[in-house]
């Protein structure tokens, strides 16, 4: 091993905050990845002391890009302590305004982070080239804007539920604070059709049935074949096929879900997609025990307090920026001890996507079924909110309200669009005693563990190719991506 | 004339504010800035370079092979622990983001804070401060910050403050298009630094709920349609910003959406000393009266109108939906 050479790579934009990743690389593969989030901000010390409800206000502004998911977080934690739960209408516009936020995520790391990079000039030779640097070139690909503009129209939606995006306080333990009449729901399904539109012509060029209805990825190729440059997702299939993505970066082979868009009481389901941990190695669906997540801090800058790992309900964080042996503020989340990966494809795999199975069951969890789950889920949540929003019954109540207990405890978990978001909190006297976040990157990016066990992050770069005189190895980029990282949820 | 180049770098924030800048009201936003002499250098969610490619580019424009017209920073500036700045170090440098900035700023024609994080520490320095989060040139309402109360750009602005958590997009599109246009000067910004063409305005300006908020019609609970001033914690008439004129993402603003405002536009609006969502009073008056009016009106003000209170009105102010619809006259209007 005389040969190794060590990368500092950084720092990664089009991500959401700051990252950086140590590779140890040796006969143009990377051996070993040390990655580390750069910045602290501490959310969980500035929410302790303060009047529980404070936190509607403080924890969305942990992310700008997933605030929304971080706000129903802590909604839900508030309402667990409190012993509420909001009524259909409630429930049916919290949905809606998290299945905008995580689908306008899925739009924009799809056109906006991660096909840009497939725009630069190591790839000038490829036959699909300059078709996709027409379409995805940074600030200038015709469809990347497009995709803008689609977003934005997008986000008026949430503008109408919420108030504003990001940075909303609608979502409450209770419900939304925002009733909507039954004009403005029209033209909500109105704004939802504009973006369906946008995904059948843009992204998919085909219905959005056709593309969530594809059973396996022979029925997949052979969409693929019929029309391979139609729509975007037909366009990334053949660069994924001539790349071989479906062979960089493999996960864990254990996916985490904690259960997306909590349906009302006596809707038949509690979620529309579903909870569990997928394990590829057994093909099955299994219950999560959520006593078995831990924290643990032993290569975090944080002081341990005697116990290297926590259960979150019993966390803490305290920085020591002097640790021996730590290279990154954020923690390692374990679930019974073992790493996991979350994310749109920990959903599709919960919720039965055959798909997405069936492309994990042949390659596992790699940069293509990633996007490709991102992709998958759009088709899937756009008709589903449209059901929702038919749901909506005007002049029925949309927010209860109740008075919190001076003592109490409360759970909140949801799905972000990076995967599982859990919230823990304690009220002691009418304040919050203790406050603790576990974020999806900070399962999907988390550093060692105390048995020396690599984050899934790190074991995914591990054999990751890179060319020489690389200063950021393209490969790097795209297994990065393919996770779309959040760092400031990841270190809040 | 030549375009603003524009760099754009994170600091101690949530990325909220870049997150909302891209949801300006434009049909194409690229060519949207590139009409208005507007080029981004660089900006983290829209860029295509990454790592030594932007820190070649930094380099660039400190030692003036890059000309830098504004330099914009979003989020706080982390000073800790002790001063290190070692809370955030950027990326692939190793070096502290404070030292980066600091630099930077000394060769920008134009430093703008992107936020209230940059402006005035905002949510990041709330509480105990774990990270000794300052803004550029304020710390809340002290001037000072990372740069110093003197600082001035070398256009010869002090820090222009973009203040909101989130700012709104046009708030930061419109001033990048005045620097372009060369019709931004010192008279342009108020006591704090920020924009006067947003800073001159309330959040009271076109609220919807000004019906209420004139009888006194309070709202008592989350998603009533009532005036959130009295008991809800709504700082709309004292707080700085268009947000009721100039919407957000369509047809939204934290009063329509159905919560307080508060006054995210303000230096300290992280420790407001109270439970946002509740109103301090003193014998059943709030502490913190409209902007601009004396106490004695407000009390004389507030009772004549409640007992004035229309039946509608008063009904209406405590349901989340319109429950009294405004009567129908058997006669024309006069």
């Amino acid at each position: 091993m005389s040969d190794v050479t060590r990368l500092v790579v950084g720092p990664f934009n089009r991500v959401e905050g700051d990252l950086e990743v140590r590779l140890d690389v040796a006969e143009g593969r990377v051996t070993r990845a040390e990655v580390n989030a750069p910045m602290y901000r501490g959310f969980e010390q500035m929410l302790a002391g303060r009047p529980p409800q404070d936190a509607l206000v403080i924890v969305p502004r942990i992310c700008g890009i997933c605030s929304v998911s971080q706000s129903a977080a802590a909604a839900r934690a508030l309402a667990d302590a409190q012993g509420i739960q909001a009524p259909p209408n409630g429930a049916h516009a919290i949905n809606l305004m998290l299945a905008v936020e995580n689908l306008a995520d899925h739009l924009t790391h799809f056109y906006l982070f991660f096909m840009p990079d497939l725009t630069r000039p190591v790839y000038a030779a490829r036959p699909w080239f300059a078709e996709t640097q027409r379409r995805f070139a940074a600030g200038a690909g015709v469809h990347a804007r497009a995709a803008l503009a689609a977003r934005q129209r997008w986000f008026e939606i949430l503008g109408t539920l919420g108030g504003r995006w990001p940075h909303t306080h609608s979502l409450q333990p209770g419900g939304s604070t925002r009733a909507i009449d039954a004009a403005e729901r029209l033209r909500l399904l109105a704004r939802l059709r504009e973006f369906q539109g946008f995904l059948e012509t843009t992204l998919f060029g085909a219905p959005l049935d056709e593309v969530a209805g594809l059973a396996d990825e022979a029925a997949l190729q052979a969409w693929h074949a019929a029309d391979p440059q139609r729509g975007d997702l037909r366009l990334f299939l053949g660069i994924a096929a001539d790349l071989g993505f479906d062979r960089l970066g493999p996960g864990p082979g254990r996916y985490l879900s904690y259960g997306a868009y909590a349906q009302p009481a006596g809707a038949g389901a509690d979620f529309a997609l579903a909870r569990g941990l997928w394990n590829a190695a057994d093909g099955r669906l299994h219950p999560l025990a959520l006593n078995s997540i831990t924290e643990d801090v032993s290569h975090a800058w944080l002081a341990d307090g005697g116990h290297a790992q926590r259960h979150p309900a019993m966390g803490l964080t305290l920085p020591d920026a002097d640790k021996p042996g730590a290279y990154t503020w954020n923690k390692a989340p374990r679930l019974a001890g073992q790493v996991v990966e979350t994310g749109a494809i920990a959903r599709q795999l919960a919720s039965g996507q055959p798909l997405v199975r069936a492309a994990v069951a042949r390659c596992g969890g790699t940069v293509y079924t990633r996007v490709l789950a991102r992709l998958v889920e759009l088709a899937r949540v756009v008709p589903m909110m449209a059901g929702w929003l038919a749901a909506i019954q005007p002049r029925e109540p949309f927010c209860l309200s109740q008075p919190l207990p001076d003592e109490a405890e409360g759970v909140g978990l949801t799905e972000a669009a990076r995967g599982a978001l859990g919230h823990w909190l304690r009220v002691e006297r009418g304040r919050i005693a203790g406050y603790q976040i576990v974020a999806p990157t900070s399962w999907n990016f988390s550093p060692r563990d105390t048995a020396g066990t690599p984050g899934a992050l790190e074991a995914a770069l591990q054999g990751a190719p890179v060319q020489p005189g690389e200063a950021t190895p393209v490969a790097v980029q795209h297994i990065v991506r393919s996770f779309d990282p959040c760092m400031v949820c990841t270190v809040h | 004339m030549a375009a603003l180049k524009v760099l754009w770098l994170q600091s101690g924030g949530c990325g909220g504010c870049s997150m909302s800048l891209l949801c300006a009201d434009t049909a194409d936003f690229p060519a949207m800035l590139a009409a208005n002499g507007i080029e981004m250098l660089w900006h983290p969610a829209l860029s295509l370079a990454s790592g030594d490619e932007l820190i070649s580019l930094l380099e660039d424009c400190i030692a003036g092979r890059q000309r830098l017209d504004a330099l914009c920073i979003e989020g706080a500036l982390l000073r800790g622990p002790q001063g290190t700045g070692r809370f955030h170090l950027l990326a692939g440098t190793g070096k502290p983001m404070t030292e980066w900035v600091q630099r930077l700023a000394g060769v920008a024609t134009h430093v703008l804070a992107v936020g209230s994080c940059a402006a005035w520490g905002g949510i990041t320095a709330t509480g105990p401060n774990p990270t000794e989060a300052c803004g550029l040139q304020h710390e809340d309402d002290h001037r000072g910050g990372l740069l110093g109360a003197d600082f001035r750009a070398r256009g010869g602005l002090p820090v222009i403050n973009i203040a909101g958590c989130p700012t709104h997009p046009g708030w930061v599109l419109d001033t990048l298009m005045a620097l372009a246009a060369g019709l931004f000067g010192a008279d342009d910004l108020d006591a704090l630094g920020r924009p006067r063409f947003y800073a001159d305005q309330l959040v009271h300006h076109g609220c919807t709920r000004n019906e209420f908020y004139e009888f006194k019609a309070s709202a008592e609970k989350p998603s009533d349609l009532g005036c959130m001033m009295e008991h809800l914690g709504c700082k709309g008439t004292q707080a700085h910003a268009d947000c009721n004129t100039r919407l957000w993402n369509g047809e939204g603003s934290c009063t329509r959406g159905g919560y307080a405002c508060i006054s995210c536009t303000e230096p300290g609006f992280q420790d407001p000393g109270h439970a946002y969502h509740l109103t301090p009073k003193i014998a059943g008056i709030p502490i913190g009266l409209p902007t601009d009016m004396p106490k004695a009106w407000f009390v004389a003000l507030a009772s004549l109108s409640k007992s004035a209170t229309p039946r509608r009105v008063k009904h209406n102010a405590t349901a989340d939906h319109v429950v009294v619809a405004p009567a129908v006259k058997k006669t024309r209007l006069k």
